[in-house]
């Protein structure tokens, strides 16, 4: 294992959004500050630099995590994506006018967090029950929406997806 | 038959114009901008309560790396001018607010020393070798405590905790109490709230040394308050200081103070040359930005026998923080409990007296709701007390007392007017839609089986988008009163309305785009919002107090209609028919009847670049831009009813919600959509009010909330589905019939479930009167009742 003292910068390399990325980070640089500092991609937020909130939630490495709870040099060699990347696929795109025809979202700080998960969560759960979707749910805090536009809209993209297989 | 040839754009779902950049990531809040030599700047603050301040060393935090200044008050005392919220009223005391505490600090997170470095890592690491020798003092924490004589001082220039007394009366209230069949009184205590919005506040200043220029990138809700501010306490002319507020990620009042890192971020890049941007972490955000809803009401009712309404009393204190906050004055949320007191009801004699009080704690300022949360679960309570006294059901009681259709305008005991708006019609839609009887024999049938199972109801009245004539905070020397629009057809032919207001999740740019692209004859998409920006028109102050669809709006309609006159008379002439002819819808000017028309940019170029198409007279009127101001002088009137039904589990003590119904009237409804979002998430913050959230300090003025771990806001697994019933009532105390909706949810939830755990306690005889009626209270309620039972 390479040890860094305090301080000292070292190069991290990893796959963001499909695409090679490389910048620089001290031990304790965490990967939500080097994503957005480093790799400048600002649509990843922080709201709690806790864990708590999910605002800064990615995908590493085909699971979830907490950018603000991980250090950038653990994303060493890592895939990741962010908000980013998941708005170039188009196969979300669902999800995203779901979003909006629900409102889904307000002030839009937490959403790309919760897209991430939300995502992720369909992709494994194609058709989940509503419990299960605030269950998933209940790791992201919104202030703005009650919820409620997140949940019908996660619902309608399963059911559309799951009647849309079965024909 | 009326054909309607274009479906109405208010009152359309349209989605929001926001969306498409917020669900991408490609939202600009103001820690998304970048400023090359960005200095970052940390503070420490405060670990006291209360303490003097005997000596500062900054020398080693000054030495490490990337370390650019360390600062102290001693440094800015030349730059910033000191500043304290004054207000008209009598019985008030102004406190001065330091930017950084000088002689003492008074709550635990005042700043005392900021660095500057080239990293906010450096900035903290520097901030932790900054040594600060405290006197500690008594802290002050128990408001009622603090406002006794002999108590700690925390401003010795007052010589008292009470900074201000305020009472209001009507009628002879003793005679009516002492005369009464029924009296029910109470204590009723509301625990401290945080707005939580989820971006921490945000500050990035940019100064222009050429220009000798500010602009301040603030996640601010009030761009216009900020910069009339910051021109007097920096002494910086308008037209060389500009707040721009960008996306900003919620704010529900914790963002409409003006907060001495917004100052200092300005101060300190004009000093130094470079930019400097604060962005608060989580444990700044709850240890700083502004509190709320800490207030204790000690209250009783008088009823006659048959549940009219006599009198009501009341006696509130309201633990305000260390200071007074700029600008609206610590008056705001106290004195708003005894104004709203008397709620939607005929209350024919009412006396109402609050103190605030200044305690070791966090500033209060305004939270959703503003004094409205604590003053409807008082009342709320009380009602349903004298409605069990007197074998009411609490729905009749109701009935018996709200002010009825042919009593508007009906003038409350403070003097305020509830001009004609549905409160009987929300009481009786939220019965109807709950299936009120209904649920009561459900209850009935859980109480057969054991089942702790209740209902509550909770009505209340608000005054929304409030005139010149009345201020939102009172005696405060600001105006909120009025709301500019300048809207313009440019060169090319494109739409563009620009605001004071500032929208910070409202969907303003939708539902205002809505309003101007109905008024103006174009398409919704067409029309270019212009907000958060102080540059863009001469004053407003920004979005707070359920005011921008109504101010924003009408100032929005009277501009586009003005301009829409100067297209019609500029088209009359180039299509060579009569004014009255002239349609314009969709962005297309037509001839009635004929298939003449032309097209926005042909209109343009016709009035600014093909000079002789129009006569030199008519281009002078025409210049196809209009700036208009409205105000609405007075408020409107925006009622509800919120109704719980809640089931308490008899092992977890936890508190669930079955159904939750609200019925709000909310005047002409501009987007549905966004409609209801506010009010659902007015209701799960008014949910989190009731059951959750809590700001704890414990004796030494130490916050034990001071993460989100430990402040809990609701979650999806918390906040239930809402059925919500818009009464869309005329009114035409503003010009768009609109009534505000931003803050409702919240100032019915917490009586509505303080009702509903009540009445799920009912066979154990326990009375909810303090909030947030966590498992932990419930279960110590419930131990203490049947202890009393055995």
């Amino acid at each position: 294992m390479m040890r860094l003292p305090p301080g000292q910068r070292t190069r991290v390399t990893c796959t963001v959004n499909g695409q090679a990325h490389s910048g620089f980070a001290e031990s304790r640089t965490l990967l939500s500050d080097f994503l957005r500092h480093e790799l400048h991609l600002y649509g990843t937020h922080v709201g709690c630099e806790h864990g708590v909130c999910g605002a800064c939630t990615v995908v590493l490495d085909g699971r979830l995590a907490r950018s603000c709870a991980t250090l950038a040099v653990q994303a060493e060699g890592a895939e990741i994506t962010t908000v980013e990347g998941l708005a170039a696929d188009e196969g979300l795109e669902p999800l995203r006018q779901a979003f909006s025809r629900h409102g889904a979202l307000q002030c839009g700080f937490c959403t790309p967090g919760i897209l991430a998960s939300a995502s992720h969560f369909l992709a494994a759960r194609p058709d989940p029950t509503e419990a299960e979707v605030r269950d998933m749910l209940s790791g992201h805090l919104c202030r703005c929406t009650g919820y409620e536009g997140m949940v019908r809209a996660i619902l309608e993209v399963a059911r559309e997806t799951t009647e849309g297989a079965n024909q | 038959m009326e054909i309607e040839v274009r479906p109405g754009l208010i009152g359309a779902r349209v989605q929001r114009l926001e969306d498409p950049r917020l669900l991408t990531g490609h939202g600009t809040y103001v820690d998304d901008l970048q400023l090359p030599g960005t200095l970052h700047l940390a503070f420490r603050r405060s670990d006291h309560g209360h303490a003097r301040i005997i000596a500062i060393d900054t020398e080693e935090a000054a030495a490490m790396p990337g370390v650019a200044a360390v600062v102290t008050a001693a440094d800015i005392a030349d730059g910033v001018k000191p500043y304290r919220a004054t207000s008209r009223m009598p019985d008030y005391h102004p406190t001065t607010l330091p930017v950084l505490a000088a002689d003492k600090v008074r709550y635990v997170g005042e700043p005392v020393v900021a660095v500057l470095a080239e990293n906010r890592y450096l900035a903290e690491d520097a901030a932790e070798q900054v040594a600060i020798d405290y006197d500690p003092l008594p802290t002050v924490i128990d408001p009622e405590a603090a406002a006794q004589p002999g108590a700690p001082v925390l401003h010795e220039e007052i010589g008292s905790n009470v900074i201000l007394s305020r009472s209001f009366s009507r009628g002879d209230v003793e005679a009516a109490l002492a005369g009464a069949p029924v009296r029910v009184a109470g204590r009723f205590r509301m625990h401290r709230k945080t707005p939580a919005a989820m971006e921490n506040r945000a500050y990035l200043a940019d100064y222009d040394q050429g220009r000798r220029a500010l602009t301040l990138y603030s996640s601010t809700q009030v761009p216009g308050i900020v910069r009339d501010s910051l021109a007097e306490i920096l002494d910086i002319p308008g037209n060389r200081l500009r707040v721009i507020a960008p996306d900003v990620g919620g704010g529900f009042g914790g963002k409409t103070p003006l907060y001495g890192e917004e100052v200092l971020v300005c101060h300190l890049a004009r000093k130094l040359g470079r930019p400097v941007k604060w962005c608060a972490d989580r444990l700044e955000d709850l240890t700083t930005t502004s509190q709320a809803f800490d207030e204790i009401v000690e209250a009783e009712l008088a009823c006659d026998g048959d549940g009219t309404i006599l009198g009501l009393r009341a006696e509130v204190i309201g633990d305000i923080g260390a200071y007074s906050i700029y600008p609206y004055t610590a008056a705001l949320e106290p004195v708003q409990v005894i104004s709203f007191l008397p709620g939607p009801y005929r209350v024919p004699s009412y006396h109402g007296a609050v103190k605030g009080v200044a305690t070791s704690k966090a500033l209060t300022g305004a939270y959703r709701g503003v004094g409205r949360p604590i003053s409807t679960f008082a009342m709320e309570r009380l009602v349903d007390m004298a409605a069990r006294e007197l074998s009411l059901d609490p729905l009749e009681m109701r009935r018996r007392n709200m002010v009825r259709a042919e009593e508007f305008p009906y003038k409350t005991p403070v003097g305020l007017v509830w001009d004609r708006a549905g409160f009987m019609e929300c009481l009786d839609g939220a019965a109807a839609a709950a299936d009120y009887d209904g649920l009561r024999a459900e209850q009935a049938r859980a109480r057969a089986d054991g089942r702790w199972f209740g209902i509550g109801l909770a009505s209340y009245a608000e005054l929304t988008g409030l005139g010149s004539r009345i201020s939102a905070a009172p005696g405060m020397p600001v105006n909120t009163g009025t709301e500019t629009a300048s809207i313009r057809i440019d060169a090319t032919g494109a739409v563009t309305a620009a605001f004071g207001i500032a929208s910070h999740g409202q969907g303003l740019e939708t539902t205002l785009a809505q309003v101007v692209a109905e008024e103006l004859g174009v398409r919704v998409e067409d029309v270019e919002v212009v907000h958060g920006d102080s540059d863009a028109v001469a004053h407003s102050t920004g979005t707070y107090a359920s005011r921008s669809t109504i101010l924003a709006g009408g100032a929005a309609t009277l501009s586009a209609r003005a301009l829409r006159q100067q297209v019609v008379e500029a088209a009359a002439h180039l299509l060579e028919a009569a004014q009255a002819d002239i349609e314009v819808a969709d962005g297309a000017i037509r001839v009635a009847g004929t298939d003449r028309a032309m097209s926005f940019p042909e209109l343009a170029k016709a009035v600014f670049v093909e000079m002789g198409r129009l006569p030199r007279e008519l281009r002078e009127q025409v210049d196809l831009q209009v700036t208009k101001t409205y105000d609405p002088y007075f408020g409107t009137t925006a009622p509800a009813t919120h109704l719980a039904v809640v089931e308490i589990d008899p092992e977890t003590y936890r508190v669930a919600i079955r159904r939750y119904v609200v019925a709000e009237d909310c005047g002409r409804i501009i987007n549905p959509m966004i409609a209801d979002g506010q009010v659902h998430g007015g209701v799960a913050q008014g949910i989190g009010a009731a059951l959750y959230e809590e700001v704890v300090y414990d004796d030494e003025g130490q916050i034990l909330t001071a993460s989100l771990v430990d402040y809990l806001v609701p979650t999806a697994a918390e906040i239930p589905e809402m059925e919500v019933l818009h009464l869309e009532i005329e009114t035409e105390a503003n010009i768009g019939g609109f009534r505000g909706l931003g803050e409702g949810g919240t100032i019915g939830a917490p009586a509505a479930l303080a009702n509903a755990v009540t009445d799920a306690l009912a066979p154990l005889g326990i009375d909810i009167d303090e909030l947030p009626v966590t498992p932990d209270r419930l279960f110590r309620l419930i131990r203490e009742a049947n202890k009393d039972e055995n």
